[in-house]
């Protein structure tokens, strides 16, 4: 093991405030060299905030921080890169109409004298750029703008961001929420190799299978305080939960299995240029049905066509029976189909508008029938929700921006709830959400099926995805490839058609 | 805080201009306070007060509006040769309804052809302004009747006109964007279209709309402009559309779009055309005159930012001392 003893960070007292929220409430951290730290808390806990603090974004209220047993100053992103601490943040810091290799090196291009002017050297900065693409095993051009990739792209980008400087200490908030196995894997050999290094890894996620394959030492953080750290080796995940909020969670699937109702959708043939193959399927009354596949297989796609975004080249969609002329969201809308989309902020909420503002989006009519907005109401109804679904905010005038992630997240779960759709996809509807609200999403997922709602789930956590739904359409190359009843579950068997070796045994 | 009083300062940063530059004319100058001058500069703002809100809508929904002053006039020149000839429900009709037509132009070209807004109504601004040329060929339409003439420069109760006009509008426009769904949605399309759309909104009626709507308020301005005027020719307007940018920046809504509204616009149209009436009555050439306005934009849109970095409490943001 590389893992010396001597501590390499130490945060002593941080305290943070936002206008209505202590944020961190004299927190402390102290990071050995070479280890994987890994920071656990619940949605709004103070993880990230306190990571931004390490890394010049905000400003702090108080408290010190230490590096090598010197105490040091961090006023802005310059001084933290100064002292070898990178991060890769939860949301995506990209510019969108550059292409790959002009936002990983940003701001510190490779530079080349020509007759004594200073200027960009372009063929070593792609080239460098390659270099590191291939050492990390993506396979992305590097010419691509970041406004065509997928999520999964996007996030890899930004690691691949935050390895083309040298560092001693890096962040990781939450890097693999958008991520599937495939690539998982990739990060966490990349991971070992800077273990191996000597550089220290600050990791923040929300899956807690992955803190005993690559964390060492844990701290739990519980509404801006400061609650334990802990040898993973001796900590069981159960202690973990415990400690995070503060309650032993019993089980996390609980799934009650109704009678199937009437067909509520149905698609037939659905091609959409490459990414959709002869897609055909059925959801009925109370039942959840998972779309299981790795990243690019088409799922996404899938969802957004029958939700009317994407015009399909053929197929049709039958809704009760009904098939659909026109194909738009707000025909979908109309229709009764929700879409909690996957990029929840470019594509499921208006960040800069409020709380309850978001919360009645997409019901306005519903809420309102005369056309006239009334405050009273828009605020009761939001509250509800806020109180429902735990929402970590002051108050629903809140900005939305200024939520956690994964609080952000339940704000466009309230969204479609209160439009009291028929049908209802989930696309990755868990990703970046604590242990807690988990159980409380797939609770309400629950009560929704056994309301006789049709839900479609898309969801590349295996255990989340065979735990939840009655069946599963396996997704390859944008063709489904198998289909699962929930009696004849098999975890290997689904992952092997996912990667394109299915067979079907017995 | 401390940096809860600078917040608050900023935040009513318009008014305490508007209250400056209110005393420092009347301290400067007797006539500016009299109630004629006054009446006189409300009546003023009026008519840019009303295209400055189409333009406000186009920025608020993220795009922008260059065409509002060519159509006002276009569709003020068609109007008055109807209104010398026929009767003037005719001719009124005929001038908004040609507003509409360049207004829902603009729409259709923005979202059903994807041209940038601002491509599109550049193209529209080109295009009515050349048309109205060809229109009135060189001449004049001038000495309106008086029923017309009324609506422009008539008076009620010793007030003229033309501040009814711009009260109604001004109360009518702030209702619906703050008030209705069709309000509410204009602001989301501005903040986040996709989002927007995929909440079921169909976003490109609203941006259709929103500039068949701003081609209705240049039709409506371009007719009291010419009743006030009791003239019509194809250079008229020319000024609206910067101006009335400048007074949206002046009021405070932000080109990115989901922000500010028609209420800091009126404001903006206020500071505006005290700004050219205490310069006037003080006798401040015309040239001076524009330089101050820039002036006033710059340090508005200073305000904004200044306000942001207060707002996001971001180290990165707040100037370097160092
Ligand atoms: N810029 C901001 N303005 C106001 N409040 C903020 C801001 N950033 C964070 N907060 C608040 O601070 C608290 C902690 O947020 P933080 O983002 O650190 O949580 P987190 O632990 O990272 O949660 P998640 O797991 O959901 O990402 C939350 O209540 C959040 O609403
Ligand atoms: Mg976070």
């Amino acid at each position: 093991m590389s893992i010396k003893n001597d501590i390499i960070l130490r945060l002593e007292n941080i305290t943070k405030e936002f206008p209505g929220v202590l944020a961190l409430d004299r927190v402390s951290l102290e990071v050995k060299q070479g280890e994987v730290h890994v920071l656990l808390g619940e949605n709004g806990a103070g993880k990230s905030t306190l990571m931004k603090i390490l890394c010049g974004v905000y400003k702090k209220d108080g408290g010190k921080i230490f590096i090598d047993n010197k105490e040091v100053t961090i006023n802005g992103v310059k001084d933290a890169e100064k002292l070898g601490i990178g991060i890769i943040h939860q949301e995506f810091n990209l510019l969108p109409f550059r292409d790959i290799a002009q936002n990983i090196f940003l701001g510190k291009e490779p530079r080349k004298n020509i007759k004594l002017v200073d200027v960009i050297d372009r063929s070593v900065m792609y080239k460098k750029c390659r270099e590191l693409l291939d050492s990390l095993e993506i396979n992305i051009n590097e010419y691509a703008l970041v406004k065509d990739l997928g999520v999964a792209q996007k996030q890899m980008v930004e690691i691949a961001k935050a390895l083309s400087s040298e560092v001693k200490i890096l962040i990781m908030d939450e890097p693999t929420a958008t991520l599937t196995k495939n690539e998982i894997d990739k990060l966490f050999n990349i991971i070992k190799q800077l273990k191996a290094k000597g550089v220290s890894i600050i990791y923040i996620s929300h899956r807690l299978e992955e803190i005993k394959m690559i964390g060492d030492r844990v701290t739990v953080l519980r509404d801006g305080k400061y609650i334990g750290t802990v040898e993973v080796c001796d900590t069981s995940t159960d202690e973990l939960v415990k400690m995070m909020v503060g309650r032993k969670i019993e089980n996390l699937y609980n799934r009650t299995y109704n009678k199937i109702g009437k067909e509520a959708l149905r698609v037939e043939g659905l091609t959409l240029d490459k990414r959709i193959r002869d897609v055909s399927f059925k959801i009925h009354e109370g039942e959840i049905v998972g779309f299981y596949g790795l990243v690019g297989a088409g799922r996404t796609e899938v969802a957004k066509t029958v939700f009317g975004e994407y015009k399909p080249d053929k197929g049709s969609i039958f809704v009760f029976g009904r098939k659909l002329s026109k194909l738009t969201p707000t025909e979908a809308v109309k229709n009764k189909i929700g879409l909690l989309p996957e990029d929840r902020k470019e594509e499921g909420l208006t960040i800069k508008m409020s709380v309850k503002q978001n919360i009645v989006q997409a019901s306005l009519k519903k809420v309102f029938p005369s056309g006239i907005l009334k405050e009273d109401l828009e605020l009761e109804i939001s509250k509800k929700y806020i109180k429902e679904l735990n929402i970590a905010t002051p108050d629903a005038h809140k900005i939305v921006k200024n939520l956690s992630g994964g609080n952000q997240q339940k704000v466009v779960l309230a969204k479609w709830l209160l439009t009291e759709s028929d049908i209802i996809i989930f696309d990755e509807p868990t990703r970046g959400i604590d242990v807690g609200a988990k159980a409380e999403i797939y609770e309400i997922m629950d009560e929704l099926a056994k309301k006789g709602r049709a839900i479609m789930m898309i969801s590349s956590d295996i255990k989340e995805i065979m735990g939840l739904t009655d069946r599963i359409y396996v997704m390859y190359q944008g063709k489904i490839i198998a289909e699962f009843d929930h009696q004849n579950y098999n975890q290997e068997e689904i992952i092997s058609f996912a990667i394109g070796k299915g067979e079907k045994h017995g | 805080m401390a940096s809860n009083n600078i917040k608050l300062l900023i935040k009513y940063a318009r008014f305490f201009i508007l209250i400056l530059l209110f005393s420092g004319f009347s301290l400067l100058s007797p006539h500016f306070l009299t109630f004629p001058n006054q009446v006189n500069i409300l009546a003023q703002a009026a008519l840019l007060s009303m295209v400055s809100y189409g333009m406000t809508l186009a920025i608020v929904t993220g795009g922008i509006d260059l065409s509002m002053g060519s159509v006002l006039a276009l569709s003020s020149c068609i109007a008055a040769s109807f209104l010398k000839s026929g009767n003037i429900i005719d001719g009124i009709l005929i001038g908004l309804i040609i507003g509409l037509l360049c207004g829902s132009i603009n729409g259709l070209s923005i979202t059903k052809i994807g041209l940038s807004p601002f491509i599109a109504t550049y193209g529209m601004d080109w295009v009515a302004r050349g048309l109205a040329y060809v229109y009135m060929g060189g001449t004049q339409i001038y000495g309106f009747s008086a029923v017309f003439r009324f609506l422009g420069s008539g008076q009620f109760l010793g007030v003229p006109a033309l501040i009814y006009e711009m009260a109604i509008m001004t109360i009518v426009l702030v209702f619906i964007t703050y008030k209705t769904i069709y309000g509410r949605n204009i602001y989301a399309t501005g903040s986040n279209k996709t989002a927007t759309r995929l909440s079921g909104v169909n976003t490109d009626k609203i941006i259709i709309s929103i500039y068949s709507i701003n081609g209705l308020l240049s039709a409506i301005v371009g007719l009291l402009y010419i009743s006030r005027l009791n003239a019509a020719e194809a250079v008229i307007g020319t000024d609206f559309t910067l101006n009335s940018i400048a007074a949206t920046l002046i009021g405070g809504t932000p080109f990115s779009g989901g922000e500010g509204g028609v209420a800091q616009t009126f404001i903006g149209a206020v500071i505006m055309t005290l700004l050219t009436n205490g310069m006037n009555i003080l006798g401040i050439s015309s040239y001076w005159q524009n330089a101050v306005v820039g002036f006033v934009i710059l340090f508005s849109l200073f305000i904004e930012k200044t306000g942001k970095v207060f707002n996001r409490n971001r180290l990165e943001m707040v100037p370097k001392s160092k």
